[in-house]
C-alpha cells in the first residue's frame, strides 16, 4: 500500500471478466504516520481506508470491464461492516464481484479477507464516466501496469 | 395504475423513503418527488433488476442536455413506465 498516495492496492492477483470478479492483494504498512494518530500506542488500519481499498479494487474491475475507455468513481457505500481489527503488517486479500453494470453506474459486492477470514465487506455503487482528461487516462494506465492489470486478461476471460 | 407503474412507485417509495400514497402517475421523479441523481441510481438498479433491463440513463441524459428530449418524457412516472415496457418488449423480441 502507498497510503500517502492513496494507492491502496499492491497487485492484482486475479481478474476474471467472464465471472465478473477480481482479487487484489495489499499489505498494510508497518510504518505510517496514520498509525501515530489511529491510535497512539494501538495502531489500527482505519475502516474508511478498508472501504477505499474495496472501492479501488472494484474500480479496477469496472475499468477493465470497460476496456480502459472509462473511469469509475465511488458513489455510495452500503452495509459496510468492519468485522475485526486490521493491524499494520497484515496481508489483505480484497475481492469484488460485479453484481450489475447499468447505464453509467455499477453495483459491486466487495470483501476483504485476512488469513482467510472476512474482515470487511460492503456493497458499493460506482459511477462510470469518461476519463476527465488524457493525463488521468495515461496515469491510470501506468498505475494499472504497476499493479499488474493487463488488458490481455480480457482474452482469458 | 399499470403493473409497471405500480412496481416503479413501490421501488421509489422503498428506496427513497417517500410515502407511497404521495406517488402518482403524474409525479415527476425529480421535480415533484425531489429524487436526486444519486438516489436515482438506486432506483435504476432496482428497476434494472426487477425488469431484467438496462435503463439507458446516459442516453436519456444526453438527449435532455442536447435539447432533443425533456425530462418529462423520462422522469414523469407514467412515461417512465411506458419506456420500461418498451425496453422489456425489445428484450423479448
Amino acid at each position: 500500500m502507498r497510503i500517502e498516495y492513496f494507492q491502496l492496492i499492491d497487485r492484482i492477483v486475479d481478474l476474471n471478466l467472464a465471472d465478473r470478479k477480481i482479487t487484489c492483494e495489499a499489505t498494510v504498512p508497518t510504518d505510517c504516520t496514520i498509525f501515530e494518530g489511529h491510535f497512539p500506542g494501538y495502531p489500527l488500519m482505519p475502516g474508511v481506508l478498508l472501504i477505499e481499498a474495496m472501492a479501488q479494487t472494484s474500480g479496477w474491475l469496472v475499468v477493465a470491464a470497460n476496456e480502459f475507455k472509462r473511469m469509475a468513481f465511488l458513489a455510495s457505500v452500503k452495509e459496510a461492516k468492519m468485522r475485526t481489527f486490521v493491524l499494520p503488517g497484515q496481508v489483505l486479500s480484497i475481492s469484488s464481484y460485479l453484481e450489475h453494470e447499468g447505464s453509467g453506474y455499477a453495483v459491486l459486492n466487495a470483501k476483504i479477507r485476512c488469513d482467510g477470514k472476512v474482515v470487511t465487506d460492503a456493497t458499493l455503487t460506482l459511477r462510470i464516466l469518461d476519463f476527465p482528461n488524457s493525463q488521468v487516462a495515461e496515469e491510470m494506465r501506468k498505475l494499472a501496469e504497476r499493479i499488474g492489470l493487463k488488458l490481455e486478461a480480457r482474452a482469458d476471460g | 395504475m399499470s403493473d409497471t407503474l405500480e412496481a416503479i412507485a413501490n421501488i421509489i417509495a422503498e428506496t427513497c423513503d417517500i410515502p407511497r400514497d404521495s406517488i402518482t402517475p403524474e409525479s415527476h421523479a425529480i421535480n415533484d418527488l425531489g429524487i436526486d441523481s444519486l438516489d436515482f441510481l438506486d432506483i435504476a438498479f432496482a428497476i434494472d433488476k426487477t425488469f431484467g433491463i438496462k435503463l439507458p440513463l446516459e442516453q436519456w441524459t444526453q438527449e435532455v442536455n442536447d435539447g432533443k428530449a425533456t425530462t418529462d418524457q423520462y422522469f414523469v412516472l407514467k412515461n417512465l413506465a411506458v419506456r420500461i415496457d418498451e425496453l422489456v418488449a425489445a428484450k423479448g423480441a
